[in-house]
């Protein structure tokens, strides 16, 4: 198997749900040695969230759960109990990079703060994802998706201007958290290999949504430099031409076209209707938008979304189908691209998740195995790692400990 | 004195619009030495602003008014929104790349840096001709990123659209909207693969440098847009496998049966988020706001029914809402126990108590705008602690270091260049740009 770029790197994972399980799925995607701790019994509340195959819920069943722990192994200890907190730290001495995603001041309880870390492994690097940050007036607030939507500075400018704000679709932004706690570690991984040190990195999900790029920031500044503020906006009024702008029905679902004022030719030839020009010679007249649209939608009348993407492109007009997940899993660009992986689970059955998101020539995306079962690894850590024998772990998992 | 995770690491930055310019201002925030390469020949869309020379007419539309101070005076280039949030930390050179001696100037630089990265269409690097194939030549330890919408390979690569094309093919813009008829066509814009690109593109890079520190070897890396954030979507995905269910657009609720909603609070315009996941918070929820009459209801006294009622559960919870601040509904409710939170405007969000304690927001001394606060890094490290170290770069506000001081080209030689039509330098946009 080619190498992989964190070939070697081993990250003790004690994340839970989305924002770190994917941060440290990034790393394990890419060749690191992610051993995920999870709580004995239960584990990850992740195992408890759907989709399940036919609704029946199972621990290792979870699609949720599935996906975001691809690449990484999986044993069971109790951080709250003398002995689990000693093993936890023989791991920690081993281990490159520590993520965890608690409660701000959880860690500390359990006698695992940073310097307390840093004694045992002086070059350790320790991520910790919160909400909010580990310090601050909401270090304790709770944070579910739809708040992080709203408090991350995005949600207020999406939506009609009659309506409540709309968030994103699905779990997004946490995923996005995840990555950017992602980039930050592997930042800090790279700094330890050019100048031999580790450090402590605070991602707050709060400000990597403050922080991203797009309507949200721009706004601000927009704010910023001129008194006013970007309200929502109807994206049906306030087009300048009368050329296709938006989404548009077609036989089999919808289509996205965006069209500039210069294309109303390339129009005319993939609608096959050359004197289409001189019916509409005034671009700019917008009492004549709902004309020009009918025509567009009737030639979209008789083509699926994905035969009136094909013709369109081929004209070069920007028409894109707008895709469910149906749609993304036949699309024929991500299966000729390889997104797609199947992954065989002994309980769970065999799907189908993303993969590489991206195509590394040297270092490539790997799927070297699916999600851990709860506890799956355990004799392989404890006994074949840390040296415990199999009774030991008998009277360990007795005694509450794993 | 520890140096910042990327420093002495040199990008040549040939980004546009978002997806691209997060990537390097990641980058960039983290140290590198980002080198935008523009041309005063061409002004690209949506990257420092959306015309060179904006008409006052443009002031007046959703897409122009990022403006400062709207008065197409003195370079608007370097002072609109769109740039100044993404530009800091960097630095801007102007070299003509359609013409062979800018190539040459381009190799030059090229032969001394790091990292390549670009996120135009598929035939831009293929049309100029620098693609891995050449710049590899020039430089065998590059790491070189191509990130179009749909990567550098695969039956749609060519496919021309915009941001709202390529995001309508993630998936993103199906499952998100008001639950209604109408939807997707009254979707506003959104661009989660830019967010998700940006990122992406990062990662992979400080990858490929850490294995480079490793190996000595550069490599290749294609990014498509649209699969960076088809990653971040994978419950309607799995969810359509394992039940046939195609996910549709359901606004503010969860999939997931907690009972949530964005409610309209005193003011103009303002609004809460309030999820309650289970009996727990149910009942934190009810102590917290008194226990109105309406809170004992059998309707709502389980998981269950409270999602079967939801919509009865909505028009209380926003009457309540009604009669308070957004804000206030945040501290009254998070005491409690229950996640809640204001919809933050941009206004607001300069003077959230959060953001300033944490010292999110920067000020920054921008010379074409002013002394402004800007957001500010999106992570904090400790023995390596990070800001925003320049204020947003100014067109061409480097040749001189670029072509003088790294590239060691002589005075006569840069003269020589500029002086035929902008083969390298300038630092205005020619008319018809």
């Amino acid at each position: 198997m080619p190498e992989q770029a964190l070939s070697g790197v081993k990250v003790l994972d004690l994340t839970w749900y989305i924002a770190g399980p994917m941060c440290t799925k990034y790393l394990a995607d890419f060749g690191a040695d992610v051993l995920k701790v999870e709580k004995p019994g239960e584990g990850d509340p992740a195992r408890r969230m759907g989709p399940f195959p036919n609704d029946e819920p199972h621990p290792e069943k979870s699609g949720f759960f599935l996906y975001l722990n691809h690449n990484k192994r999986g044993i069971t200890l109790n951080l709250k109990c003398a002995t689990g907190k000693k093993i936890f730290k023989r791991l920690v001495g081993e281990a490159d990079i520590l993520v965890e995603s608690f409660s701000p001041g959880v860690m500390e309880r359990l006698g695992f703060s940073y310097q307390e870390l840093e004694k045992i492994n002086p070059r350790l690097i320790m991520t910790s994802i919160s909400n909010f940050g580990q310090t601050g007036p909401y270090r304790d607030f709770k944070m579910t998706e739809l708040v992080l939507n709203a408090m991350g500075a995005d949600m207020a400018q999406h939506g009609l201007p009659d309506r409540e704000p709309l968030k994103r679709g699905a779990y997004c932004l946490q995923h996005q958290a995840g990555l950017i706690a992602a980039v930050a570690t592997l930042a800090a991984l790279f700094t330890r290999q050019r100048q031999g040190f580790g450090q402590y990195l605070d991602i707050s999900m709060m400000e990597t949504q403050a922080g991203t790029i797009d309507w949200r920031s721009m706004t601000v500044l927009t704010y910023l430099y001129t008194g006013e503020r970007y309200l929502r906006e109807d994206p049906r009024v306030g087009g300048i031409s009368i050329l296709p702008g938006g989404g548009y029905p077609c036989k089999d679902g919808f289509i996205w076209c965006l069209m500039t004022v210069q294309w109303l030719g390339r129009l005319a030839d993939l609608l096959g209707m050359p004197d289409l020009p001189q019916r509409f010679p005034n671009v700019f007249d917008m009492t004549r938008k709902g004309e020009l649209d009918a025509i567009f939608m009737e030639w979209l009348a008789e083509r699926g979304k994905y035969q009136a993407s094909y013709e369109g492109q081929a004209k070069r007009v920007p028409i894109t189908p707008v895709c469910t997940s149906e749609d993304l899993l036949n699309d024929p660009h991500y299966n000729e691209r390889g997104l797609w992986v199947e992954v065989d689970h002994p309980v769970a059955g065999k799907w189908k998740y993303v993969g590489p998101v991206a195509r590394m020539s040297e270092t490539p995306y790997q799927l070297r195995r699916r999600a851990p079962m709860l506890g799956e690894h355990n004799v392989e850590v404890y006994c074949d790692q840390l040296g415990y024998t199999r009774e030991d772990l008998v009277r360990l998992r007795e005694a509450g400990v794993i | 004195m520890a140096k910042l995770p990327l420093e002495g690491i040199r990008v040549v930055d040939l980004t546009v619009v978002w997806a691209g310019p997060f990537a390097t201002m990641l980058l960039a925030d983290l140290g590198a030495e980002v080198i935008r390469v523009e041309t005063v020949h061409h002004f690209q869309n949506a990257t420092r602003g959306i015309m060179a020379f904006p008409p006052p007419i443009l002031y007046q539309i959703p897409m122009g008014r990022d403006y400062y101070e709207r008065d197409g005076k003195d370079e608007p280039w370097n002072r609109d929104a769109m740039g100044g949030r993404q530009l800091r930390n960097k630095l801007s050179c102007c070299i003509d790349l359609t013409r062979p001696k800018g190539l040459e100037v381009f190799k030059k630089l090229v032969g001394i840096s790091d990292v390549f990265i670009e996120n135009n269409t598929a035939r831009f690097t293929e049309s100029i001709g620098i693609t891995y194939d050449v710049l590899s030549q020039w430089n065998p330890r590059i790491v070189y990123v191509n990130m179009p919408g749909w990567g550098m390979s695969g039956p749609h690569k060519y496919w021309l659209g915009y941001g709202v094309n390529v995001e309508a093919t993630t998936g993103h813009t199906w499952i998100r909207g008001y639950p209604d008829e109408e939807h997707p066509l009254h979707n506003t814009n959104v661009f989660h693969m830019d967010a998700s690109g940006g990122g992406t593109a990062a990662l992979a890079i400080i990858l490929a440098l850490y294995h480079r520190e490793r190996t000595g070897k550069g490599q290749y890396i294609d990014i498509a847009g649209a699969e960076t954030a088809v990653a971040h979507f994978p419950d309607p995905i799995l969810d359509y496998q394992m039940n046939r269910r195609i996910w549709r657009t359901i606004g503010n609720r969860d999939f997931h049966g907690a009972v949530q909603g964005c409610y309209r609070c005193r003011g103009e315009d303002r609004w809460a988020v309030i999820t309650i996941s289970n009996d727990e918070e149910w009942q934190a929820f009810s102590n917290a706001i008194g226990n109105p009459e309406w809170t004992k209801n059998e309707k709502f006294a389980d998981v269950i029914s409270r999602y079967q009622n939801h919509d009865e559960l909505d028009k209380h919870i926003a009457e309540w809402c009604s009669h308070h601040d957004h804000y206030e509904v945040m501290f009254i409710l998070q005491r409690a126990g229950v996640p809640a939170g204001p919809v933050i405007d941009h206004d607001e969000a300069i003077k959230d108590p959060q953001l300033a304690y944490r010292g999110f927001y920067e000020v920054v001394d921008h010379k074409p705008t002013g002394v402004h606060l800007f957001p500010g890094v999106l992570f904090k490290m400790s023995r390596t602690p990070l800001s925003v170290r320049t204020p947003p770069c100014k067109l061409g506000e480097h040749n001189d270091y670029v072509f003088k001081q790294l590239l060691k080209m002589s005075d006569e030689e840069i003269a020589e260049l500029e002086a035929d039509n902008y083969v390298i330098g300038g630092t205005a946009y020619l008319p018809g740009a």
